[in-house]
């Protein structure tokens, strides 16, 4: 009967951690503005189940404002924390940089202006709309992003040079103004994609 | 810093983060360009940078340095651009003071659009204000000047 119960206990244990956000049941609880270090992932023994906690350390970069704004499932770009819809009124246009008149380079600089609070940086445009994340679950990003037809045509190798170094991905951690940066540092965001992909680049599941 | 402006070069000494409307403006002595919010909300300082549509009140001047900028006084030598000639036939302005900005936003837009429908030119003018409310009529005037009927619909 002991038995039993003990099996019992470690069922639902163990189901509970699947179910629990992925894999950080176990990990250290940080601020939003902090990432966890790659390090502190070793603790999760399965390279799998680890791989699915990266992501979803990942994860907390990527649905960051900061990033996610751009990578509207629409055609007009978000901003602030709140995700409001752009304003002035923007669209994409053909080369998600805009439409003649009204496009992001007609106010959006090299580089974010201290006075008048425009946020800039090089090549300043939308992320296409196969790289759309809004609305979408981590999971569904997680696939998305390792899929060469939604990710610009990158291997995994380039996803954890772009996390690591592109200059527009960047601005996240440098926005500018009184905006909140996307959480740690880009370096650690660089660091946490490639353990990501050393463990096998594995995508956490919908939670039911 | 050296600027084409209007197709004449001339040559600044400024701080290379002033924007480019102080320079147009009280450096440059082209005041039909207008300060309306500073902020790129309104689009009231709307010039062309290479031909492209840039608010010049959050535009450093020097991203102009070395390139061709054009205000409202140089889109035509005597107002005879489509859009000008349009804006004065259908009496488009009420108190006009967006009215530099409205055009020039237009201009860029037929430069690349030359036949541009409803939805292409309110995508394009959506970020100019006209607290006067003349949108109907600049619309109109955009579809004038392009010669593209205009049934009036809309809104």
């Amino acid at each position: 009967m002991r038995t039993i119960a003990v099996a019992a206990a470690l069922a639902v244990s163990s189901c509970g951690a699947r179910r629990a956000p992925p894999g950080n049941s176990e990990l250290r609880p940080v601020g939003q503005t902090e990432l966890r270090a790659v390090a502190e992932f070793e603790t999760i023994r399965d390279r799998a189940e680890r791989s699915r906690a990266l992501f979803g350390e990942v994860a907390r970069v990527l649905t960051h404002p900061r990033c996610i704004n751009c990578h509207p499932s629409g055609d007009v770009p978000h901003q602030r924390m709140t995700m409001e819809l752009h304003d002035p009124p923007v669209v994409r246009g053909p080369a998600d940089a805009g439409v003649p008149g009204m496009e992001c380079s007609s106010c959006h600089q090299d580089r974010n202006q201290e006075l008048t609070r425009v946020p800039g940086a090089p090549n300043w445009h939308l992320a296409p709309i196969e790289m759309a994340w809004v609305g979408k679950s981590i999971s569904a990003i997680c696939h998305q992003l390792k899929d060469p037809a939604r990710n610009g045509g990158k291997t995994l190798a380039q996803l954890v040079e772009h996390n690591g170094h592109d200059t527009l991905v960047a601005w996240a951690w440098a926005p500018g103004a009184d905006r909140e940066p996307a959480p740690g540092t880009q370096a650690q965001f660089g660091a946490l994609t490639a353990a990501w992909v050393e463990t096998g680049a594995e995508c956490p599941e919908d939670q039911p | 810093m050296k600027i084409k402006i209007n197709g004449v070069e001339k040559t600044v000494d400024v701080d290379p983060e002033m924007p480019l409307l102080w320079v147009i403006r009280d450096v440059l002595g082209l005041t039909g360009t207008k300060y309306g919010c500073g902020e790129a909300l309104c689009g009231s300082c709307t010039v062309h940078l290479d031909g492209k549509a840039v608010r010049s009140c959050v535009t450093p001047v020097r991203r102009a340095d070395g390139h061709a900028v054009t205000t409202i006084e140089g889109l035509s030598p005597d107002g005879s651009h489509p859009l000008q000639q349009a804006w004065v036939e259908l009496r488009t302005p009420q108190c006009g003071y967006c009215q530099a900005g409205q055009i020039m936003a237009a201009a860029a837009l037929l430069a690349v659009t030359p036949k541009p429908t409803d939805a292409e030119i309110d995508r394009s003018m959506a970020g100019n204000l006209c607290r006067c409310g003349t949108y109907t009529r600049i619309r109109a005037a955009v579809k004038k000047a392009a010669g593209v009927p205009d049934d009036g619909g809309g809104t």
